[in-house]
């Protein structure tokens, strides 16, 4: 037996210890903003934050996250408006949207660990999260003006 | 043999497909078969409109009832029903906008709803062929006007005066004689039991009175959901009892299942059956390839079970295909006549007489859609009746395809439309959605069918591989005298119609006849060219490859001229005037009438005059840096781009400044125009950067974002500057913003590279060629 929290939620996980967090998630659990991209953490479209670091959950097992809280986009802001959220809907970021949980989680990690990120370093920071709509320029936006306050 | 000479095969064709970006009627009109083909709902356009779209010949044609459309609630909420599928180019708020706003509804007191599949109801869904604004402004905005107009009716007898003295005005009925108002809510009743006025009698709003229409300042209604990861995509449906799918297909298109061992598979913790699934033979259309589904409690228990099948394959016809084989017959069948697609003037002749002849051949390979969210549906079937939650551009199309694969009548079926988390023309073909279907009815559970990145790479519809081959005549004086330019690559209807080995009409009239220069002798060519695997419609399809190829050469023939490529760009579209396509026998043009939607060369001059003046062209750059610039007519707007790259002493190329001009006639939502053209800059990128799925042994050599790799944020320009051009009056057609802005961007990047290296790239994608 897998012991987790989830969003601050105990959750208890008695099948296969392997499976990757990404699908109980998502179908365990059914907490369904964390996205599939690709299952090999080139994409970045399931990023969650387990104890302040932003990591794939399709390469994370369950029992990697044992004993560990992670936060999913559901949980990281009780109403949706952590400066990243603001941020992305003032710069009208997304556009299919289907990456950009990842890409906030991404954001948020990033400007926990450095409040004021370099046009550089938001670059690096953001490079493992594709978006294939192309909202780049908008992400690089949008996460400047979280770190200069929304 | 092709679809277009043979009626039978064309049958089958027409039977079993919703062809989008192509206008079924026409392609039957040709043959006789008209009385086949039903519109469901008749075609209201308002004749004092100044332009026709294409609109009504489209599958299902238009639907202007506001009965279907617009409900409003007695709390004066207002529920305005979005058709069309949204995959990140703002339709599901813009159309309902353009209703909201003849209307007179307050934004801010609307809801928007999704249509689930139903064209009898709602006239045609199919979310392709970037139309969905060029066909619906005006009927959506004859579908607000009718609903105010039921509304000022209902107030003016409540008050017992004349219709003629009332006025819908932000979310009410005013009065103003007696300054008696209404609320939209308190109306609801009453409007609904007025008649529908009819269309032709309708009072639409002066454009100088929109409040939204054209401003730009509404974002799209989803977006608080996708922040907070509350927007639902097709794998987000849950059902109980769900079970989980992921399936294992023929490796090589057109091959079949011959056994399989799904002993270490059941093995695998969570995993609850191992099962066949029905596949159809090639050309498969829009079916499943059929292959062995692992069926288990939750998708990572699928994948893995799906990686431990032991499984023997028919490779069948395809099992020889290989890219670079493949190069060699189209370069080979290029260099050879080909059939004739048009012709003006002698080219032959004025080739043999021209002073110089500058020959250029581009290569394009196959392209992945790869959208973010691969194919993906929820399927739940109950005795005859089945319900679906899918990601799809055509759900109508869909409906019909589960409707036929089932056996029941389509009234049996429910299409629910999520939203796609990208579509680019992948998720206008339903065969994921019909494997979850076959799933659920042998279970007799909801399924859920996940289709891996490598499923999605290796079974995808793809993007077309092509041979452009352009020969320029030019006389002494340096002018081009004589242009033949033959087309080669397998075209889409391979897909539908075994032995196609011809472009249909709507694939060469993207970028080859349509060809807008003012040369006499022009002639076009389209030899043959066999398919091998699923080709299916690419966001910009055709476009890609013709305008790499045109616009690449414009630039050669300015360097062997010794002149500045915006000049030679000029001198070729050459004078203000509608291009005249008499010389060819199917112009297609988007399937619009050309009387509307015509190739103007002046608005084709005008961006790229645009663009120039905006983007600094001929500006002085740093060393290794470069300047290129391509203009393209397609899905009947015009857009210019020039890029600014920088080139390494290593090779490195990196995208220091884009800027596009876009005229796209009249337009909704100026801000969403600017993302797809971001947007497109960076799939361009990608595109020119890396984009290739190539084949061995009949197998997709790519699987994933490692060896199938696309722009990531760290080499995405610095900076795209979007330009669009005010449409001349407000009777100017809407054109396309969607697919657009792709096509000139490969061109004008390699245009800048030739002008930063003196290295002229042919071939696509650029990939180690500048390390050489």
């Amino acid at each position: 037996m897998v012991k987790l929290k989830i969003n601050g939620q105990e959750q208890n996980w008695d099948g296969d210890p392997d499976l990757p967090l990404l699908w109980f998630i998502r179908d365990e659990i059914g907490l369904t903003g964390t996205k599939f991209g690709c299952g090999q953490a080139l994409c970045g479209s399931c990023t969650v934050i387990i104890d302040k670091q932003a990591v794939r959950a399709c390469i994370t097992s369950v029992s990697d996250a044992a004993g560990r809280e992670v936060t999913t986009i559901e949980g990281l802001h009780p109403t949706g408006d952590h400066p990243v959220q603001k941020a992305w809907r003032q710069v009208n970021v997304p556009q299919c949207g289907y990456c950009q949980a990842g890409q906030i989680m991404q954001a948020a990690a990033l400007l926990a660990d450095n409040p004021k990120p370099s046009h550089d370093q938001i670059r690096e920071a953001m490079s493992g999260n594709i978006c294939r709509c192309g909202c780049y320029q908008r992400i690089e936006n949008a996460v400047h003006l979280a770190s200069t306050g929304v | 043999m092709n679809i277009l000479t043979n009626p039978k095969k064309l049958r089958g064709f027409e039977k079993h497909i919703k062809i989008e970006n192509v206008s079924r009627r026409s392609i039957l009109k040709t043959l006789g078969l008209a009385g086949g083909f039903v519109l469901a709902a008749p075609v209201m356009m308002r004749p004092s409109f100044a332009y026709e779209t294409g609109a009504g010949k489209m599958p299902h044609g238009v639907v202007v009832d506001p009965r279907v459309f617009v409900s409003i609630a007695p709390d004066g909420m207002v529920t305005i029903i979005a058709h069309r599928s949204e995959m990140g180019t703002g339709v599901r708020t813009s159309l309902p906008l353009i209703v909201a706003e003849e209307l007179e509804a307050d934004w801010s007191r609307v809801h928007v709803q999704q249509a689930h599949g139903d064209e009898a109801k709602f006239g045609n869904q199919d979310t392709d062929g970037s139309r969905s604004t060029r066909h619906y402004l005006i009927p959506m905005r004859q579908i607000g006007a009718s609903a105010r107009t039921m509304l000022e009716q209902a107030a003016a007898k409540r008050w017992g005066v004349p219709a003629g003295e009332v006025k819908a005005a932000n979310h009410e009925v005013v009065h103003s004689a007696s300054g008696r108002k209404l609320g939209f809510g308190e109306l609801a009743a009453d409007a609904a039991k007025e008649s529908v006025p009819s269309i032709e009698g309708l009072k639409l709003k002066n454009p100088k009175d929109f409040r939204y229409l054209g401003k730009g300042e509404i974002s799209i209604v989803d977006l608080h959901d996708i922040t907070t990861g509350a927007a639902h995509y097709g794998g987000d449906a849950r059902l109980p009892g769900m079970k989980y799918a992921v399936i294992a297909r023929p490796p090589v298109t057109g091959g079949k299942l011959v056994s399989f061992d799904g002993a270490e598979a059941m093995k695998v913790s969570g995993v609850e059956k191992v099962m066949e699934v029905k596949g159809w033979p090639w050309p498969s259309k829009f079916q499943p390839l059929g292959g062995v589904a692992v069926i288990a409690r939750n998708t990572g228990a699928a994948i893995k079970g799906c990686n431990a099948l032991k499984v023997t394959w028919d490779d069948g016809a395809n099992a020889k295909y290989d890219s670079v084989a493949y190069r060699t017959e189209l370069e080979e069948a290029a260099r050879k006549p080909g059939l004739v697609v048009r012709k003006d003037g002698d080219a032959e002749a004025a080739l043999k007489s021209a002073d110089k002849v500058i020959i250029g051949e581009y290569y394009l390979p196959h392209f992945a859609h790869a959208s973010m969210e691969p194919p993906v549906a929820v399927a739940n079937v109950k005795g005859d009746k089945a319900e679906v939650w899918a990601p799809v551009q055509s759900p109508g199309g869909t409906r019909e395809d589960v409707a036929k694969t089932l056996g029941i009548p389509e009234e049996n079926v429910t299409v629910n439309v999520t939203l796609l988390g990208g579509g680019f023309g992948r998720k206008s073909k339903c065969d994921f959605a019909l494997e979850a279907v076959l799933l659920s009815k042998e279970l007799g559970v909801p399924v859920k069918v996940q289709w891996t990145r490598e499923d999605d790479v290796r079974h995808d519809f793809l993007h077309t591989v092509s041979v452009e081959r352009i020969e320029a005549g030019l006389d002494k004086n340096g002018k081009v005298i004589a242009w033949r330019h033959r087309s080669v690559a397998p075209s889409i209807a391979s897909t539908f119609a075994a032995g196609t080995v011809h472009q249909a009409p709507f694939e060469l009239g993207m970028g080859l006849i349509d060809n807008p220069f003012e040369i006499a002798n022009l002639q076009c060519e389209n030899p043959e060219a066999a398919a091998h695997t699923r080709i299916g419609w690419f966001r910009s399809v055709s476009n890609i490859p013709r305008a790499f190829a045109v616009q690449s050469m414009v630039a050669e023939i300015a360097h062997a001229t010794n002149r500045d490529p915006k000049d030679m760009l000029l001198e070729l579209i050459g004078s203000p005037r509608i291009v005249n396509l008499s010389s060819v026998k199917d112009p297609w043009n988007y399937g619009e009438p050309y009387d509307s939607y015509p190739i103007d060369t002046a608005r084709l001059r005008k961006v790229v005059e645009l663009v120039a003046d905006k983007g600094g062209w001929g500006r002085s750059v740093p060393k290794g840096h470069g300047l290129g610039i391509a203009v393209h007519r397609s899905f009947v707007s015009y857009i210019a781009t020039i890029i600014e790259v920088a080139v390494d002493d290593k090779g490195k190329l990196t995208v220091p400044r884009v800027d596009t001009a876009i005229d796209c006639g009249t337009y909704v939502n100026p801000e969403r125009i600017q993302s797809q053209i971001e947007g497109a800059a960076i799939m361009g990128l990608s595109l020119a950067k890396y984009g290739e799925v190539t084949f061995k042994d009949g197998k997709v050599q790519q699987g994933n974002f490692d060896d199938y790799q696309v722009i990531r944020i760290d080499e995405s320009p610095a900076v795209t500057n979007v330009y669009i051009v005010p449409p001349a009056s407000p009777d100017t057609p809407p054109s396309g913003v969607g697919e657009p802005g792709v096509p000139p961007f490969a061109p004008a990047l390699i245009n800048a590279i030739f002008a930063a290296t003196g290295k002229r790239l042919r071939a696509m994608p650029i990939g180690k060629q500048l390390e050489a």
